[in-house]
């Protein structure tokens, strides 16, 4: 890794990681992929978030769907952790509480195969900057 | 066929209370009978947060928000909406400031109770993955203060956005900053993270950091350049590890990046952050005796001044700030002080983190805008009390704050107005109290945490404590008089007024706070000695009554204490005096009979 020497360094990295960010949101890219994100705080992880990271880590593999699992931090609803985001290329993202394994296998067959919502959605109920 | 459009039915619970099941009921027929089931399908949702309008539908995927929706609505939404795709005008939501009706949940930001600043990328980035950091603008403000501002500057811009403390006490930021920075000017000087985070039921200072630690370390540099600072430390306790792999990961991944260290951005600016850990003493969140404990010395306080300012870690001139305070400050650089301040109220400026817990719905961690009512907290951001009971108090600042009522429901909180109304914004913990919690019995358990933190040095905090703990005890136990009440008033009036630091001054405020909103039950446990929450167990008593015992002998034979006395098939009686009030006798009896005052 280059260290960052300056200001236009940063600014160039922003960028960059940006860009790929957004390539793999959009539905039309050839870098577009699933991604989705595990609530991966001490409160996620006390629920049975690292279970359900797992979970859908290999299960993904195992139907060879081309999915990027990664952790984040607490999303704020600790009454329904553990807590997943997936975002599919073109579409807004979703939050689902309650994701045990079970509801896991739900949204991998209904909504990532299928399109279809499930229950358990959690409305984004703020705004960011 | 695929499922091409979603109704999304609001199922928290004030929609549910207010038919939302019926509605998904409707919409369902309404769908069956116009074979749409392979087209569009129902889906009951968490709380939109928007409970004052519910229930709420949206349609997915134009995003079309509709608000108090009724079951009569399903027909014209499924024959209107989803059959001829025209919106139903009457159910939109129309934005208060405007009068207008709002086409889609896209434009209705604006109106969503909660604003994230210092959660902007809790739950977004990956915490271990610096690049994710940078994507979101991570130590782009760090790179603007060193290159393009000055550190007066700095300290201008934090004095003129109004941050204050968030730790608690509320202390203008800049002003602190600037007062560090003209103290002893050219000597060593260090930037001290509060990561103490003690209070019962708070876990704000928590998630930050496992969720956003680079934002954090970003800060510190920045407070570094303004006082001239080379030497960052993170005060946090060991028991959160997460929170401290987290940040041993971030302060690897900058030093990598070249984003702490030597010569940061080129600009000659050197700054290192070390970790510190705590044992977890509650009152080492006191800055004086965090500095001690971080020395390696007993965690006490000691008095003030010297403020940390002049003499702190090593006797050295010191900053210390709270985790949520330090996660505003970039923003404030990047988005401009107007900005910040331009949300909150006239003396709190920004938002604040709360941790929600106790008889609460939504238990959870949110972040609202200062001047928000705490009606709108409890009741649409957490969704109202749990099971339908009725809403008693809320507690915040924990051991060292008090209780707002239903009185304070609509009081806007800022720094000044919880003061006002005794209490104290703290760190941010908020215990949602229901009408089943007994206010002697939560000033009696905050009391019980402060005499066991409580460090012993001084006599009032050490001893005046422990006495008030002894006529709360008494009390609750049912042994309390009139006289033990004004002995609490007038206690505690002395432990405020005469002990050494923030833990003890503040450690009568629940007992006095209770007391100045519950006097009657204070006084029905003392005079009737009853307990109207049902939680005191030494007022609880237990009562046959003679028409329904049939004289079986269960629960006299069952009885530990042997209080129960009678002959087979005449009506028992239980003697108050032997009874140890543990319920079996309850469990035994098969005829209902026994019951509790």
């Amino acid at each position: 890794m280059d260290k960052i020497k300056n200001l236009a360094d940063l600014r160039k990295m922003k960028e960059g990681m940006q860009s790929k960010m957004s390539m793999r949101e959009n539905s039309n890219s050839d870098e577009a992929i699933i991604q989705i994100k595990v609530g991966m705080a001490t409160s996620g992880i006390a629920s049975g978030a690292k279970e359900t990271m797992n979970y859908l880590i290999t299960e993904l593999d195992k139907r060879q769907i081309k999915a990027l699992v990664m952790q984040v931090g607490d999303m704020g609803y600790s009454y329904a952790e553990p807590t997943v985001e997936v975002t599919i290329p073109g579409k807004d993202p979703v939050v689902f509480g309650d994701v045990k394994i079970p509801r896991a296998q739900e949204i991998i067959e209904k909504y990532i195969i299928g399109g279809e919502l499930i229950e358990g959605i959690l409305p984004a109920n703020y705004r960011s900057i | 066929m695929a499922v091409k459009m979603h109704i999304l039915v609001c199922g928290g619970t004030g929609c549910s209370a207010s038919q939302s099941h019926e509605i998904v009921a409707e919409l369902n027929k309404e769908l069956v009978a116009h074979d749409l089931t392979d087209f569009a399908k129902v889906v009951v949702t968490g709380c939109f947060g928007f409970c004052e309008k519910g229930p709420i539908v949206k349609i997915i995927p134009d995003n079309t928000f509709y608000t108090r929706v009724k079951p009569s609505d399903a027909k014209e939404i499924i024959e209107e909406h989803i059959i001829k795709g025209r919106k139903v005008q009457r159910l939109l939501y129309v934005a208060p400031d405007t009068n207008q009706s709002v086409s889609d949940s896209k434009h209705m930001e604006f109106y969503k109770k909660q604003l994230r600043i210092a959660l902007r990328n809790c739950g977004f980035i990956d915490p271990e993955n610096i690049e994710e950091s940078i994507a979101r603008d991570g130590y782009a403000a760090l790179g603007k203060c060193l290159t393009e501002m000055t550190p007066v500057q700095v300290i201008e811009e934090i004095k003129k956005s109004g941050l204050r403390g968030r730790g608690g006490a509320g202390f203008p930021t800049g002003l602190k900053w600037e007062i560090a920075s003209k103290s002893r000017p050219g000597e060593q000087k260090y930037v001290v993270c509060n990561a103490d985070e003690g209070d019962p039921g708070a876990f704000m200072d928590r998630s930050l950091l496992e969720g956003d630690p680079h934002s954090i370390l970003e800060a510190m540099a920045i407070c570094g350049y303004c006082i001239g600072a080379s030497k960052g430390l993170i005060y946090i306790r060991a028991e959160y590890p997460l929170a401290i792999h987290r940040l041993q990961v971030a302060i690897k991944q900058a030093e990598e990046y070249g984003l702490l260290g030597k010569n940061i951005f080129g600009t000659g600016f050197d700054f290192d952050i070390e970790l510190r850990y705590g044992a977890g003493a509650f009152v080492c969140g006191e800055e004086t005796a965090l500095i001690h404990s971080m020395e390696g010395k007993r965690g006490e306080p000691t008095f003030k001044p010297p403020f940390p300012a002049q003499s702190g870690y090593l006797e050295k001139p010191t900053n210390v700030n709270n985790v949520e305070t330090f996660a505003n400050i970039p923003v404030i650089i990047n988005k401009g002080a107007d900005w910040f301040a331009s949300i909150g109220t006239e003396k709190s400026k920004g938002t604040k983190v709360f941790a929600l817990a106790g008889k609460i719905n939504n238990v959870g961690l949110i972040e609202v805008p200062m001047g928000i009512t705490l009606r709108e907290i409890i009741y649409e951001i957490g969704g109202g009390i749990k099971g339908g009971k009725k809403f008693k108090a809320v507690q915040t600042g924990g051991p060292s704050g008090g209780c707002l009522t239903e009185k304070h429901l609509d009081t806007p909180i800022d720094y000044d107005s919880l003061v006002a109304a005794g209490s104290m914004m703290g760190s941010g913990g908020m215990i949602v109290m229901d009408e089943d919690d007994c206010m002697v019995a939560i000033a009696k358990f905050y009391l019980g945490f402060t005499v066991d933190e409580s460090c012993g040095k001084c006599t009032p905090c050490r001893v005046g404590n422990r006495r008030l703990l002894e006529i709360l005890t008494r009390i609750t136990d049912g042994k309390g008089t009139m006289a033990d009440l004004d002995e609490l008033k007038n206690l505690s009036a002395v432990i405020k007024d005469t002990a050494l630091c923030g833990l003890g001054q503040t450690s009568p405020n629940p007992v006095l706070s209770t007391i100045n909103n519950f006097w009657d039950e204070y006084v029905e446990h003392v005079t009737e000695k009853k307990c109207r929450a049902g939680q005191c167990k030494a007022l609880k008593k237990y009562v046959i009554d003679p028409d329904k015992c049939k004289g079986c002998t269960a629960c006299a034979r069952a009885c530990p204490a042997g209080a129960i006395n009678g002959t087979v098939k005449n009506p028992h009686a239980i003697d108050q005096d032997k009874c140890i009030k543990c319920g079996t006798c309850i469990e035994k009896c098969k005829f209902g009979a026994i019951s509790i005052q």
